[in-house]
């Protein structure tokens, strides 16, 4: 029992660390958001014309591309909070919490909740906009997009510490970015509908994590907008087999990384 | 005096490198003991596995009674710890950086109350605890991390490098606060440096050299092996000075730049007879500069390993600069 405790008193302090960070540091929140709303402003302005005939015509652009910025948002807060670790670990307070008597897994583990409570929180910041695009919710809708999003923050602030987990460095941050984060952002069907797509394409985003929260958020966030035959030619897979997947990644990129975080060097 | 730290043939190798090879001592309660040597010497690397960061590869040590091995967390609740990088969470406050060890070392609140105000005095930080870190100078920051590494009520402080790249005035600062701390709180510090003078104010000094320890003693027995004074000089030919030398049965050597050292008992009375000696004979020596001074640390050092730790530190940096462009290559 005291030993639960203690491991939950440790990973509540990093989680509670990450909380007060977040809340004092107004020029990393608006920077975060700036993203998003860059791309839901020129690109949703700038495609609305040009698409047409999403959905049956029942939506444009910037209403379809909102559920791919939300999770746009989670997912890069997300990852990139886990991998502060790797600076932080070196350079910041983490180092000092590694010599602390607070089980590393605990520390692990508090980084991660810390990571998706802010990226959760982001990506709910960007949810009021919805009413701006025309997007109307109700309660149960709001209820489920947040349950999606806080597993599509768990996935991928895991994944992020799963990349972090044995890293010394930032040098290989960049080339992360680049060939892993974009091409998966880019492929979950954010910004264009994942039918009639050549077929590798096809292959590369069904195996795309990032997919599996696009995907029901879509389905969530225009159920008022859009008849249901509409709506199923947008869909890729029911909303509870998405979640299953991104439960299932989620223990799978989460298991490996706190392992390896954990390890004695 | 109980031991609070034991080691015994503790080593550590990445792959094929030895970092440590077999060092052994002892530390005993209230000692402030020192780890001397340059740099990539292995002190840091011991410091680390003491404090359980890194796991021994050989040997091994017990802290406060716990072995570092099998019991990790005894071992963490009996230390504290200044790094040799910054520990801070710089966008929190003084008092809230250390209200977050409190958290992590569980500590009840009136115990933190009365811990942390009291070492904020002692620091001198008190007045400006609710201040945020990241406007805090070097020397700011590094007494934060030595209040913070007592809050807990460690028996042993570890420092790795504690002054590194602060200036003078406010290393001596840090001194006179180490040193205060360790009568009042009762704390043993174990610490390493690579400055000369630093180690003087250790009661004992471990030099560290290619991962072994090469000689261990207080200060001044370290500096007893060198002799009592040591004359400096320069001739128009050293070579030459030295073969005289060593014919009248005066011991000199080289010294790290190819200039003449000589340990002698009494050097005011020896320079008249050595200036003599040179002069003298059938081919005489011009002496060019000759200086008189008491051995220091850093002579022990070049007469244990036949070379100055600046040397050292100057190819370890090399080394570094290295291996960075290799892994930059990449």
């Amino acid at each position: 029992m005291e030993a639960i405790m203690g491991w939950l008193r440790g990973a509540y302090t990093i989680w509670l660390r990450d909380i007060l960070r977040y809340q004092r540091d107004r020029a990393r929140l608006i920077a975060s958001l700036g993203q998003p709303l860059i791309f839901l402003v020129l690109f949703g302005g700038g495609f609305s014309a040009a698409i047409s005939g999403l959905g049956q015509g029942q939506v444009n652009y910037s209403q379809f591309l909102f559920p791919g910025i939300l999770a746009m948002t989670v997912l890069f807060t997300g990852v990139f909070s886990a991998v502060s670790v790797v600076w932080d670990r070196e350079f910041g307070f983490l180092k000092e919490v590694m010599v602390a008597p607070v089980e590393r897994t605990a520390v692990a583990a508090g980084k991660v909740a810390g990571g998706s409570s802010i990226a959760l929180l982001q990506g709910v910041i960007i949810l009021v906009l919805a009413p701006l695009l025309g997007i109307q919710l109700g309660w149960f809708q709001i209820i489920q997009i947040i349950g999606i999003l806080l597993l599509l923050a768990l996935m991928m602030t895991s994944l992020g510490l799963l990349i972090a987990a044995r890293q010394r460095s930032m040098e290989g941050f960049h080339m992360m970015m680049n060939f892993v984060l974009l091409p998966m952002f880019f492929l979950s069907g954010a910004f264009f509908p994942l039918r009639g797509i050549p077929v590798w394409m096809e292959v590369l985003a069904s195996i795309d994590p990032v997919t599996y929260g696009v995907d029901p958020l879509r389905q969530v966030v225009l159920r008022g907008a859009m008849t249901s035959p509409a709506l199923e030619q947008v869909a890729l897979r029911p909303i509870a087999v998405n979640v299953a997947l991104m439960a299932g990644l989620s223990l799978l990129f989460l298991i490996p990384g706190v392992w390896l975080f954990s390890r004695q060097d | 005096m109980t031991n609070v730290i034991e080691v015994q043939e503790l080593s550590r190798n990445y792959g094929k490198t030895e970092a440590v090879r077999g060092v052994s001592f002892s530390v005993g309660e209230g000692e402030i003991f020192g780890f001397l040597g340059p740099n990539g010497a292995g002190k840091t690397t011991t410091i680390h596995m003491l404090c359980t960061l890194l796991r021994p590869t050989g040997g091994q040590a017990l802290v406060a009674g716990h072995n570092i091995v099998d019991e990790q967390e005894a071992v963490r609740r009996s230390i504290g710890m200044v790094f040799q990088e910054p520990s801070l969470d710089e966008q929190l406050t003084g008092r809230e950086n250390l209200r977050f060890h409190a958290m992590l070392y569980n500590m009840d609140r009136p115990t933190y109350e009365r811990r942390s105000q009291r070492l904020l005095e002692l620091v001198e930080l008190a007045e400006r605890s609710d201040d945020l870190v990241k406007v805090y100078s070097g020397g700011m920051k590094r007494r934060l991390e030595v209040a913070r590494g007592l809050l807990h009520q460690p028996r042993v402080l570890f420092l790795d490098e504690p002054t590194l790249g602060l200036d003078p005035q406010t290393r001596r600062h840090i001194w006179d606060y180490l040193r205060e701390l360790r009568d009042r709180e009762k704390v043993t510090i174990f610490m390493t440096t690579h400055y000369m003078d630093e180690a003087e104010n250790c009661d004992r000094v471990a030099i560290m050299d290619h991962g072994q320890i090469v000689a261990l003693d207080s200060p001044s027995e370290l500096k007893a092996l060198v002799g009592g004074d040591l004359v400096t000089v320069w001739t128009s030919d050293n070579e030459a000075a030295l073969e005289k030398l060593a014919s009248a049965e005066v011991d000199a050597r080289f010294g790290p730049g190819q200039e003449l050292i000589l340990e002698v008992s009494k050097g005011d009375v020896f320079i008249p007879r050595m200036m003599q000696l040179l002069v003298n004979g059938s081919q005489p020596i011009e002496v060019q500069s000759v200086s008189l001074r008491r051995p220091t640390l850093e002579d022990v050092f070049i007469k244990l390993t036949g070379r100055t730790i600046r040397e050292d530190e100057a190819s370890a940096t090399e080394r570094m600069g290295m291996r960075m462009r290799r892994t930059r290559g990449h």
